[in-house]
């Protein structure tokens, strides 16, 4: 029996919906190594506790409640002496993190102050014997790999949307904790945060994905993809390099090999060709739409549904067409 | 300045994937090889430091792989890094600790005002060496970097995160992981190839450190299905409606 420390994401003093799906993916590897508990560390500035409860129903045995306005922005190295202190405690096994910007900062950090293996970015796993075995993706996205991770305490970190949030609930139980560093001495600051749109859907969170590529033409013409994404109701918009080098929409938006991974259930894919680039970033969404007027373009090998068409005379009828079907609920 | 700047070599992903006969990786006949693209824009970001500086101090671009990777070495050079180190291995290993081991072992005491890596290698997708020799060598660490400007003796990054950046101030000397959207890698001139072969180049044997994590199997991702070009106009955008909410029930 192991206990399973994860790191709860918070960004802007809002707890991340990564932060409840590593709850999952801690639940079942505790499950699996026979029915340890659960402890979530949640840091932030003195307030951040009120997001212990949605923890707690998220599976958190325990809260570990980190409150310092030295914590009000990521601190990777007080973090970094908080965990490991913890770590060396001797009972945990294993410790979770979101395979996240945040997450892949400081897990590797983590890893090597205890000189201890990490296995990144899994899309699942099981317990086999003392081995943690996942999967991970290497080569661009193109080839899947196996990890058998050993050791103790052994850390992992799991791709976004791998694992769905549930509700699992526990009673709440806070334990205070502070720092193992002071928190204010850190040498790396983080001195803002630039959220990017606000009010829209993060491409981690959202379900729909309305991606446009150079095929648009111009900025303006993303309004079809805004337009068709507030149709939707639950999307967000993301975009190719073509697109992100050009400034039509920013960098945060890119998807792709040197952009963002998502796995949302729908993908529409608009005036993009779907180079291998941009491919590595999406091909892994339930659904895939593709509308090109290129019938030879390689989207079309990815996408479950195709249209061949001018998206500018396209996508104004699925606006409408979305529209209606939500409206027929 | 004195710059490090890790590079590895990567296959070049356009490939065709097959899978190795003792299936726990790719099999790499007939592939294709080059420099990380995160590296090369590290590489980049390295050169135009020194020459902010009056092209004063040194790059060297540092590499742990097998003796091919001393063509990566020369590109690195060819681009403007002063001198280059194999760390000789058969290849390196899937466990990011036992690479960033012997690459802080390589560094460690060598003076270096920057260390800089790529965010990630998208062979190994692994995203952990930078951090992971960051803290092996005691430095601060900014990771993402897609903003950067460094003057006395301290620095200043934007650090991408999803859909939104951490602006973040930090110490010299430290380490630092290069995001897409800092600049563009220049390409090498015919002069710096030429120079690039007279160039130092010392191999040694790489110091690896103990693993905890093996790649057990390899496989490639199952295809797709085919999918269906449901039409050619907003004729059938009714059709595709009908699809995205009775079979796939995503509407
Ligand atoms: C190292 C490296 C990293 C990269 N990383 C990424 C990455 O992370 N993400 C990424 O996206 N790319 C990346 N790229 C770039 C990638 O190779 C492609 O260049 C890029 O994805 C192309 O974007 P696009 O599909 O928007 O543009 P294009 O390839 O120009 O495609 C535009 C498409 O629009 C179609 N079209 C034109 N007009 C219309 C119309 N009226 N109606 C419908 N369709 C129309 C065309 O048929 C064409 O297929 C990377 C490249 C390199 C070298
Ligand atoms: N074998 C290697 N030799 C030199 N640098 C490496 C090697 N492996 C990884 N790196 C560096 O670490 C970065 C991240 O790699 P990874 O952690 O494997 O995703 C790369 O972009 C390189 O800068």
């Amino acid at each position: 029996m192991a206990n399973v420390l994860m790191f709860a994401e918070v960004r802007g003093g809002e707890l991340r919906k990564v932060a409840l799906e590593a709850l999952v993916a801690a639940r079942r590897l505790a499950a699996a190594s026979g029915g340890g508990a659960v402890h979530a560390v949640l840091a932030g500035a003195p307030g951040v506790g009120a997001h212990a409860a949605a923890l707690a129903n998220g599976g958190a045995d325990q809260v570990l409640l980190l409150e310092h306005d030295g914590f009000a922005h990521y601190n990777p190295e007080a973090l970094t002496a908080t965990l490991a202190e913890r770590l060396r405690g001797g009972s945990y096994g294993y410790a979770l993190f979101s395979a996240t910007a945040q997450g892949r900062d400081l897990s590797p950090r983590v890893a090597a102050r205890l000189r201890t293996g990490l296995a990144p970015d899994l899309t699942g796993f099981r317990v086999e014997g003392d081995a943690v075995v996942g999967e991970h993706f290497t080569m661009n996205g193109k080839v899947v790999a196996t990890l058998a991770l050993s050791g103790s305490p052994a850390l992992l970190s799991v791709r976004p949307a791998a694992f769905q949030p549930a509700a699992d609930p526990r009673p709440l139980a806070t334990e205070a904790i502070t720092s193992a560093a002071d928190p204010m001495a850190s040498r790396v600051k983080v001195t803002a945060l630039r959220q990017g749109n606000s009010g829209t859907l993060d491409l981690n969170d959202a379900p729909v994905i309305i991606a446009g590529g150079r095929g648009l033409k111009a900025p303006e013409h993303f309004r079809l993809c805004d337009e068709l994404a507030a149709a939707f109701g639950n999307a967000a918009v993301g975009a190719t390099r073509a697109v992100t080098d050009e400034g039509w929409r920013p960098h945060s938006d890119q998807i792709g090999q040197t952009g963002r991974n998502v796995s949302p259930t729908l993908y529409v894919a608009i005036g993009i060709s779907g180079a291998i680039q941009h491919l590595a970033g999406m091909r892994t969404s339930k659904t895939i739409v593709a509308i090109n007027k290129d019938k030879d373009a390689p989207i079309f090998k990815v996408a479950d549904y195709g249209i061949t068409g001018d998206a500018f005379e396209v996508v104004p009828a699925l606006i409408e067409a979305v529209k209606q079907a939500k409206a027929q609920g | 300045m004195k710059i490090a700047v890790c590079i590895k070599r990567v296959p070049v992903m356009e490939a065709k994937f097959a899978i190795a006969g003792d299936g726990t990786r790719v099999d790499e006949t007939g592939l294709k090889w080059d420099v990380n693209d995160f590296d090369l824009w590290a590489i980049e970001a390295a050169l135009q430091l020194k020459e902010a500086n009056g092209n004063q101090g040194e790059v060297v671009a540092i590499s742990l792989g097998p003796d091919a990777a001393q063509e990566q070495l020369r590109k690195a050079m060819a681009m403007g890094a002063d001198r280059a180190i194999l760390l000789q291995c058969d290849r390196p290993p899937a466990d990011g600790l036992a690479v960033a081991e012997a690459l802080a072992a390589e560094l460690a005491g060598g003076g270096w005002d920057l260390v800089l890596f790529g965010r990630i290698a998208i062979d190994s997708m692994n995203q952990m060496t930078g951090p992971m020799v960051a803290e092996l060598l005691g430095l601060p660490c900014v990771t993402n970097v897609c903003k950067l400007a460094v003057a006395n003796g301290a620095g200043e990054a934007e650090r991408a995160l999803e859909g939104a950046a951490e602006v973040v101030t930090f110490p010299l000397p430290a380490v630092l992981t290069i995001d897409d959207g800092l600049n563009k890698e220049r390409l090498p001139s015919l002069k710096g190839i030429m120079a690039a072969k007279k160039k130092p180049l010392d191999v040694k044997p790489a110091a690896l450190g103990a693993a905890h994590v093996a790649q057990v199997k390899a496989a490639l991702p199952p295809e797709r299905a085919a999918g269906r070009i449901l039409g050619d106009s907003a004729a059938a955008v009714p059709e595709l409606v009908r699809l995205l909410q009775t079979e796939a029930k995503v509407l």
